[in-house]
């Protein structure tokens, strides 16, 4: 039998083992550069937590940029989350479980509302979402201060318990990980958004709902989105209104899906490289602080690493991705 | 292409099943300024492959769309096994059995066969994708028809030749068991053995008693497979042969057998043509080989050849918009290809595009804006609006009123024009640049009868004035009477040339064969 390193290497979609090489990369810089230990539990669950907030965001926008859409309102929609969730719970352990499910309902009629802008309204994507976003900005000014509320005491245990050796927020990862690849691989929905964004034409003339399939992508996206601040109100432990915005998980999300290769024009994707270049994206957080670069030039530089990474995919594949 | 008869298509179906199973009665379709369809009836016996032929644009396409679902007809029925159908969308004809294969493709990419072939109708096992059942079907579809065992289910469409991706399409096709199945141009990708493999595959399914409807251009082909051949011509049916009785000459006479209605002007003489401008020897591109083509001052050349043929291809080679991989190039004295639109237009060639509202205009600007905008593309980057035009001595106004632009003043907007109208402002704004060389590209496309004329006038007087003219058209009548000398194209080459004033048959003979 013959093993190459070429078999091998294509065990893992090129994401991952760029992601292997980005961790031995960052490890060696920290020890050598780094203020302070690089395998610390602390920094772990920094790691943790930074991924699982954009990772979750992340999803959801690669389901709505497989149908050659984009969910712009996901920032707002994380602060509307991270503003009400309180509100919500009333400091009250019982109260968790519906708020979640309040907060869920909310992002599903976020989703609704979008898609049907740019399905029935006919607005183009970007602007529906981005006029969506402003709207549920618009909200947080007006009720932030007049929703008083408390989280409830247990509820922190979503951000910093664990079960077992894992850590929750790691489960949750996952858990939203393997709900969405098994939506995309297994069900007809899955399959008919790679349609839709492949042709849309051809999948109409073969009796999709393209419109049902784009409001359900943005569904998905939302409810990414509230998710995603459901973790963020957990471990900040009440509410904070620009938590959304101030971390950029719009354009984040929308950064990291295309360099983890799916396209804007739509019908190509997966969860899985998305989901590496997150934890890509974690680590040179981590190697950026640790090696105490100023917080302007991280920037600089995490804006150079995403348009290299979507030019080598626009240079090998000789046409426009992006 | 050999024209041995294939004896495995040509078996006789069994007796008694000669009823009609498809009857299209007096389909009448009309679009904005055209009559696409007029009282066109069409039959079709089960088990048979029954030929549709014409030229471009006579109504094939519009046709098969009716039976199709895609388009519905202004007036007329359709009947299936005697009973009336009727469709509002593609799936209704799909359901009532009515497959169709169109000329382009209709596949996703980035999705295997199988994903292909199930879109939409994704077999689920507890709700769950069954995406091995799936794969299962297809690949048993592949084989029962005999396709080459390398297109497997689980191979992305993408990864796919053009030849296999339309065996793709036939399978996705065939797998909802149509009783009728619609092929437009089957085998315009397919290499010879390739198109040998389709024609055994239409004899078994003929044997199965599935009925084709098949529309090519190729004539010899269409002679060995249908039983019968049925002619449109303008939208109208010209007739249905057996083809028994049928031969290619009679074909082509039955395809373009009109008569020249309109009046051109006079050919250039032989004293009026000067030199040579434009010299293509032996030029290949990706798409094209063997690209032979001259033009000299003071002529104009059609470009003849169907669709698919090439032409679209060699004009875009000669405005620099396409990579030239062999051959001699020489324009104006450049030895070489042109490299982009801009150096084409520095170089002296200009280019006037079949789609004016895509390519041509900018219908929310003036006219004089539409003029001016090659002048003023060429000219410095700081320059004014005005000067631009006024350095180079054009008087704009001079220019409009060779061209004989009917408006009121310059500073309408160009969308407001007609057709007419507006061709003719796109001539004005070649002129204002003085080019050697003009292309046009479906000259008189999509403008009425009377200004068609004065067009082709405006192309005669250029000629006169010293200019190379080549015209790309599909209107056999505007080649053949407009030009000196008519290059016609076949499957991506130059299959030859004719004098101007040929007959339709011959150039149609060079175009098909």
């Amino acid at each position: 039998m013959r093993y190459s390193l070429a078999r091998l290497l294509r065990l893992l979609p090129a994401a991952y083992w760029i992601l292997v090489v980005c961790f031995l990369v960052t490890w060696a810089l920290c020890e050598r550069f780094g203020q302070g230990d690089f395998l610390t539990l602390e920094n772990f669950n920094n790691f943790i937590a930074r991924s699982v907030a954009l990772g979750i965001v992340a999803i959801g926008q690669t389901f709505a940029l497989l149908v050659a859409s984009v969910d712009l309102s996901v920032a707002n929609l994380i602060s509307v989350t991270v503003v009400t969730a309180p509100f919500l719970m009333q400091g009250d352990p019982a109260l968790i479980l519906p708020a979640m499910l309040g907060l869920l309902a909310i992002g599903v009629l976020v989703g609704l509302v979008n898609g049907l802008i740019i399905t029935r309204l006919r607005v183009s994507p970007l602007i529906a979402t981005l006029g969506v976003g402003l709207l549920l900005q618009g909200f947080i000014n007006a009720s932030f201060g007049h929703l008083p509320g408390k989280v409830a005491p247990g509820f922190q245990s979503l951000a910093y318990g664990s079960v077992g050796p894992f850590p929750a927020p790691l489960l949750l990862l996952v858990g939203v990980t393997v709900l969405a690849m098994a939506v995309l691989h297994l069900t007809r929905f899955g399959a008919h958004l790679y349609g839709v964004g492949g042709n849309a034409e051809v999948a109409r003339l073969s009796g999709i709902h393209t419109g049902r399939v784009m409001i359900g992508a943005h569904m998905m996206s939302a409810c990414a989105a509230v998710i995603s601040g459901i973790f963020l109100v957990s471990r900040l432990g009440s509410a904070a209104p620009w938590v959304g915005t101030e971390s950029a998980y719009d354009l984040q999300s929308i950064a990291v899906a295309v360099m983890g290769g799916t396209t804007l024009s739509g019908g190509r994707g997966a969860i899985g490289t998305t989901l590496a270049c997150v934890l890509v994206f974690s680590l040179i957080d981590l190697l950026f602080n640790q090696m105490g670069i100023d917080s302007f030039l991280k920037q600089v530089l995490r804006g150079m690493i995403v348009i290299v990474a979507v030019a080598s995919y626009a240079v090998r594949e000789r046409r426009a991705v992006a | 292409m050999t024209t041995r008869p294939d004896t495995a298509a040509r078996t006789t179906v069994a007796p008694g099943a000669f009823a009609p199973v498809l009857e299209m009665r007096g389909i009448t379709k009309r679009f904005p300024g055209v009559v696409a369809l007029d009282e066109v009836s069409f039959d079709c016996r089960q088990g048979e492959v029954h030929a549709l032929v014409g030229e471009n644009g006579a109504g094939k396409s519009t046709l098969m769309n009716v039976l199709g679902g895609a388009i519905r007809p202004d007036s007329g029925e359709i009947r299936l096994d005697g009973a009336h159908a009727s469709f509002r969308h593609p799936l209704a004809a799909r359901r009532a059995g009515i497959g169709v294969i169109h000329q382009e493709l209709s596949l996703i990419p980035d999705r295997t066969v199988a994903q292909n072939v199930f879109l939409g109708r994704e077999i689920t096992r507890h709700g769950v994708l069954d995406g091995a059942a799936m794969r299962r079907a297809t690949a048993q579809l592949i084989e029962r028809l005999g396709l080459p065992t390398d297109i497997a289910a689980d191979r992305l469409v993408r990864s796919l030749s053009v030849a296999q991706q339309q065996l793709v399409e036939i399978v996705k096709a065939l797998s909802v068991a149509p009783r009728i199945l619609v092929m437009d141009e089957p085998t315009a990708a397919l290499a010879e053995p390739e198109a040998e493999a389709l024609f055994r595959l239409i004899g078994q399914l003929r044997a199965q008693g599935l009925t084709i409807v098949y529309i090519s251009h190729r004539l010899t082909e269409v002679l060995r497979l249908a039983q019968r051949i049925t002619v449109l011509k303008d939208g109208r049916i010209v007739g249905t042969l057996a083809a028994a009785e049928a031969d290619v000459g009679r074909i082509v006479r039955m395809m373009v057998g009109r008569d020249i209605a309109q009046m051109f002007p006079p050919r250039a003489k032989e004293g009026e043509i000067g030199p040579m401008v434009l010299r293509l020897a032996g030029v290949a591109t990706p798409v094209l080989h063997g690209i032979d083509l001259t033009l000299r001052a003071g002529e104009i050349v059609g470009l003849a050849g169907l669709q698919g043929s090439g032409r679209h291809e060699l004009l875009r080679v000669l405005c620099g918009r396409s990579r030239v991989t062999a051959g001699e190039v020489e324009i104006n004295g450049h030895a070489r290809p042109f490299r982009s639109p801009r150096e084409a237009v520095l170089g002296g060639l200009g280019y006037l595009p079949d789609d004016r509202k895509q390519e041509g205009l900018l219908a929310g600007q003036s006219v004089r804006d539409n003029m001016l905008l090659t002048v003023r593309a060429l000219a410095s980057l700081f320059a004014g609006r005005e000067s631009a035009a006024r350095r180079r001595g054009i008087s704009i106004s001079d220019i409009a009123r060779q061209v004989d632009v009917r408006v009121p003043h310059l500073g309408v907007k160009m969308g407001q024009l007609s057709g007419g109208n507006q061709q003719k402002a796109l001539v004005a704004r070649w002129l204002a640049v003085a080019p050697q060389i003009l292309v046009f590209s479906e000259p008189t496309r999509g403008i009425d009868i009377n200004a068609k004329s004065g067009i082709h006038h405006l192309m005669r007087t250029a000629a006169r004035s010293g200019k190379a003219i080549l015209m790309d058209s599909s209107e056999l009548p505007e080649l053949i009477g407009n030009s000196d000398r008519i290059v016609v194209m076949r499957e991506h080459t130059v299959a030859g040339e004719l004098p101007g004033g040929a007959s339709e048959a011959a150039v149609m003979e060079l175009a098909t064969r």
